[in-house]
């Protein structure tokens, strides 16, 4: 039950997008069509859902002063993490490369680019900060992605049925984006503080 | 002996000819990294709340973009396709973190107050992205004016955003106070019989959302005038 709370908090009271304002450029650059949206939103799913485990694991065996080399090692936590997260994402391509070949033309440059997506990395560094368990920063890391996931598909969407609005030329596309992010953004910010689990009378 | 020839003739290209100086001013207006190519998006929210600190930033990012363009470049042929995420991944580490400490030493307070974001320098996205798609497939100066190109088009926006942010949001520009309650505002909105009594900080204008707003009026503005960008899809 914790554990699911944490994966709604991720997934919807935090959002990473929406309510942090990470992992934008990939999120307003790649929400033209929702079949593209829906690859990448998998693609970072996986991602954060891999990478936050092994950066745990990471932090506890091999950086603390409890782990393996038995000194404070945190000065190397961004160079350690940044290189898992860029192997994960270049096994992602391998992978996406050889099992669907239209969707890897269609993203183009950003997949490569998960990798400097700071909604990624931006979450180990949360998970560190508040101190997460193994099992919790796994529901984080899901929820997160989740969350990431159906942010990406929303903005899609609307994206998709205005395009046939009337918006001035100049608007039309990604500026319209831009706007309409902000104004998602500003809709996220009335969830802030909520606590799923007073919600369900867990606690 | 044909050969040779061949290759000097193309060794003898203008050291700064047109094709050049359309790598600086493209990425300025007609493949601005922020407004055209959606890149960096992130630290442009974050960092426009203030001029002095768009301004570091962006000399940070055209430093940065520029050397790791560079030095890409010159390794281009000796990074094998598996890893060359990571190679490039630190590459930019390590000029991000020649930024960090020269900063750190010369101007200790603007450190502390980018600290996290001049770390994040590395994730951002104009960085890595002209990596992937310009450097690694051309020559060492050709690469270091694009990277310089595109971190300067980068820092345009990032400076017009912050100066819109700036002035509305707390009333001031580069720190200097133009409009407010108190007496270190140009035009003081307490003092006795103001004619700006009325007005009031847009607070919107502190929060990240203002800064989408902000830099989607900008592309309107842009594509407007520009119509060859307008998006007929």
């Amino acid at each position: 039950m914790e554990l699911f709370n944490i994966f709604l908090k991720a997934a919807f009271v935090e959002n990473l997008v929406l309510a942090y304002f990470l992992g934008m450029c990939s999120f307003l650059a790649v929400s033209k069509t929702v079949k593209t949206a829906f690859g990448l939103g998998l693609a970072v799913i996986f991602v954060l859902g891999i990478t936050m485990p092994i950066n745990w694991l990471i932090t506890e065996y091999l950086l603390s002063e409890t782990g393996i080399f038995g000194m404070d090692l945190t000065f190397l936590r961004l160079i350690l993490f940044i290189a898992v997260i860029a192997s994960m994402v270049q096994l992602v391509e391998m992978i996406i490369e050889k099992v669907s070949p239209a969707l890897y033309t269609s993203l183009g440059i950003f997949l490569p680019l998960i990798t400097v997506n700071c909604a990624i990395l931006g979450g180990s560094l949360f998970m560190v900060s508040r101190e997460y368990s193994f099992g919790e920063s796994v529901a984080f890391g899901l929820g997160g992605g989740f969350g990431w996931f159906l942010a990406i598909i929303a903005i899609a969407a609307i994206r998709e049925k205005i395009r046939y609005s009337a918006v001035p030329p100049g608007l039309r596309g990604l500026g319209m984006a831009f706007i309409l992010t902000g104004l998602m953004g500003l809709a996220f910010m009335s969830l802030m503080g909520i606590d799923p689990a007073a919600l369900m009378g867990t606690k | 002996m044909a050969e040779s020839t061949v290759q000097t003739v193309q060794e003898k290209e203008p050291l700064f000819g047109k094709k050049e100086r359309k790598l600086i001013t493209d990425p300025l207006n007609d493949n601005n990294p922020i407004t055209v190519q959606v890149l960096g998006i992130c630290s442009a929210l974050a960092v426009t709340t203030l001029v002095a600190k768009a301004l570091v930033m962006s000399i940070a990012v055209v430093f940065v973009c520029g050397f790791a363009s560079l030095f890409t470049s010159l390794l281009r042929n000796s990074i094998p396709k598996q890893v060359r995420m990571i190679v490039q991944l630190v590459i930019i580490a390590t000029l991000v973190t020649i930024v960090e400490l020269t900063l750190k030493a010369v101007n200790y307070p603007i450190y502390k107050e980018l600290s996290v974001f001049i770390g994040l320098i590395i994730t951002n996205c104009i960085v890595m992205g002209r990596l992937e798609a310009f450097s690694m497939a051309n020559k060492p100066w050709r690469s270091f004016l694009d990277g310089l190109g595109n971190g300067l088009g980068y820092g345009a926006i990032l400076i017009i955003v912050a100066v819109i942010r700036e002035i509305f949001g707390k009333g001031s520009l580069m720190g200097i106070g133009l409009i407010g309650a108190g007496d270190n505002y140009f035009i003081n909105t307490l003092a006795e019989g103001s004619w700006f009594a009325w007005y009031m900080p847009n607070n919107l204008m502190v929060l990240p959302a203002s800064a989408l707003f902000v830099i989607g009026v900008l592309i309107w503005i842009q594509r407007s005038w520009n119509t060859k960008l307008v998006d007929i899809s």
